[in-house]
């Protein structure tokens, strides 16, 4: 075929010969002859190797985990010291790791709070018309793209007692409130939720403005007309509207706070996360199997940690996202 | 989720209809522009200061941490360039992003045109398999993956971060990808059809050219992960010679912890391979970003 019939798509110069060809002419019962096997494997040729790869490297793992998690085990040779739901009972009993637990739950908790109603309050301010609109949509996505590693690094530099953050507060007059921000218990906590926040808001943003860029503009105009002001129409349309796409981005930011690893690990380390009071399942978990070379242990935890996500991620879709399907606009009609 | 990228439809067009129209709506007031600025200056402000820092010396850092530079030092940077462990760690970060990349794109597009173009009974679970993927990130998997690694003899080798990097990758992709290929016109495919191409010589010739905006998204999105993969290199690399960037990093700063200037340097260098990415190819990636979650 020559190359001119790719047009067809997308090119503003309207339909090409070939698009009326197809169009006018009854589609031939080409396919229905078509050969069930030939369809077959053209299936299994494409999506083959992708499923192959996704099953022994995603789920696999996690089958194995819940093999392994069965057996006290150092990690060579074949398991053998079967202890049943020893791993297990041991893991809920074990205070430190009740502690990780509650830091999760914390977490999750809070980075809701934190970031949803104010991303929901940037994207409104935003989705206006400004200047340099576009840029700022760029900048603010920076922290989301740099690694976790680098904001790490940089924001333990800065959180340091001697570092910039308590360097900024002393030179605009504030060192009574210089604190240390990162070994205080009381304090390291919320020392995470700032970088979290930081980090991730920029992702809730750009979520948050391209869900509002698919709501209707003849609903802003009806509201306009009916004498709506510019609360009420925000209050009343936008963020029930926003709704889907804010339940979206609570389930990716309750599953993302649960398996909370990098920025934790890289800032307080194997020793310190526990005492600071910012230590997660997942930071126990590397401790505890990988680096003290307990696999069946920490294949355990890893089984834990997949069935509190599993569970949380079952129930929100089943409660919550469900609701979605319904359709945004008749929900908003509620 | 073509629509996203289309340009926005933007609620708030200005249209004065009344004076209160103009005065929420219409004209944006300067709150606006304080807020944006703010907020620009609260994310963009420890990059700077990682960068900034990078062209200070120790004893400034400690005796004035949050300022800037009174002469611009090149040392720091120029150390770490003239360093064969960054060049040695950038290398081993390139060959694992462009592998990872090539990966998920191949095994990616192909996947995803057979759930968006073919109808056969095990579609739905197919896809219900990849998208359950995006539920559990790699923190799950972590401890049986490496045994897994392990017992293929992949650890300290590069392969043992691709193959599982592409893995888990594809859901994302898929889910990108899926809504892109249905979209081409199913005219194309018939018209295909009758000049006698095959439904897989229609993907071929017709869906992969088609197809490399969507792919551009996925492709930048997998390599931007790989660039900053750390937890999967941390298990899986424990030598020095095969340690990627987010690894040599770490090391770094631990080795140089009293050289706080040359560790902010060599962090502000190891971030600009993923930051140029992104600037190239921001649009499409927050585009593709939120249409997977829309979609």
């Amino acid at each position: 075929m020559s190359e001119g019939k790719l047009v067809v798509t997308s090119s503003p110069e309207g339909p090409s010969a070939a698009g009326n060809r197809a169009r006018k002419a009854p589609f031939p019962a080409r396919r229905a002859g078509r050969s069930h096997w030939q369809q077959r494997l053209e299936i299994a040729l494409l999506a083959g190797p992708a499923i192959v790869m996704f099953i022994t490297f995603v789920m696999f793992p996690v089958v194995l985990a819940a093999y392994y998690g069965f057996f006290k085990w150092k990690g060579y040779g074949p398991p053998t010291d079967f202890v049943g739901l020893q791993n297990y009972v041991t893991i809920f009993q074990d205070s430190t790791f009740q502690d990780a637990l509650r830091h999760n739950a914390v977490i999750v908790v809070l980075s809701l709070l934190l970031q949803g109603p104010a991303a929901v309050l940037l994207a409104l301010l935003l989705n206006q018309k400004m200047r340099g609109r576009s840029l700022v949509r760029v900048l603010i996505f920076v922290p989301y793209v740099v690694s976790e590693v680098i904001v790490g690094t940089g924001w333990g530099l800065m959180l340091q007692t001697n570092g910039a953050i308590n360097g900024l507060l002393t030179k605009v007059g504030l060192s009574g409130w210089t604190v240390d921000w990162l070994s205080d218990p009381k304090i390291a906590i919320w020392s995470l939720m700032l970088i979290i926040t930081w980090k991730y808001i920029g992702f809730a943003v750009i979520l948050f403005l391209a869900g509002l860029q698919s709501i209707p503009e003849e609903l802003f105009e009806a509201a306009a007309i009916d004498g709506a002001s510019y609360w009420q129409t925000q209050r009343r349309i936008t963020v029930p509207l926003l709704g889907p796409t804010i339940r979206i981005w609570a389930f990716l930011s309750m599953i993302g706070a649960l398996q909370l690893f990098d920025l934790v690990y890289i800032i307080w380390g194997q020793y310190v996360a526990a005492t600071a009071g910012t230590s997660t399942m997942a930071t126990y978990m590397v401790v505890n199997g990988r680096n003290a070379a307990n696999y069946g242990f920490g294949n355990a935890v890893a089984v834990v940690l997949f069935l509190i996500s599993l569970v949380l991620a079952l129930t929100y879709q089943r409660f919550v996202l469900r609701r979605d399907t319904e359709g945004a606009l008749t929900e908003g009609g509620k | 989720m073509a629509t996203i990228t289309a340009p926005p439809l933007s609620p708030t067009t200005p249209r004065p209809i009344s004076s209160r129209k103009r005065h929420g709506l219409g004209r944006v007031s300067w709150v606006t522009y304080v807020v944006a600025f703010a907020l620009v200056g609260v994310c963009i402000g420890p990059v700077l200061y990682i960068i900034i820092g990078g062209f200070r010396t120790n004893a400034e850092i400690t005796t004035d941490p949050a300022g800037f530079p009174s002469t611009w030092q090149f040392v720091n940077y120029a150390e770490v360039l003239k360093g064969s462990i960054f060049w040695r760690e950038v290398a081993n970060s390139v060959i694992c992003g462009v592998f990872t990349t090539l990966g998920v794109v191949v095994l990616g597009v192909a996947a995803s045109f057979v759930l968006a173009r073919y109808s056969f009974s095990g579609r739905a679970a197919m896809y219900a398999l990849f998208a359950s993927g995006l539920m559990f990130p790699m923190t799950v998997a972590i401890t049986p993956l490496y045994i897994l690694i392990r017992g293929l003899g992949l650890t300290d080798n590069l392969a043992g971060i691709i193959l599982p990097q592409i893995a888990f990758a594809l859901p994302t992709t898929i889910i990108i990808l899926v809504p892109f290929l249905r979209a081409i016109p199913k005219e194309l495919e018939e018209a295909a059809a009758i000049d006698g191409a095959s439904r897989l010589g229609f993907f071929f010739r017709m869906v992969i050219p088609l197809s490399v905006p969507g792919v551009v998204t996925v492709g930048i999105l997998a390599f931007i992960a790989s660039w900053n993969s750390y937890m999967l290199p941390l298990f899986i690399l424990n030598n020095e010679g095969s340690y990627t960037l987010p690894l040599g990093v770490q090391a770094f700063a631990s080795q140089y912890s009293v050289d706080t200037a040359r560790v902010l340097a060599f962090t502000s260098l190891s971030m600009i391979p993923a930051l140029v990415f992104f600037s190239f190819f921001e649009h499409r990636i927050i585009s593709g970003l939120s249409g997977a979650v829309k979609g």
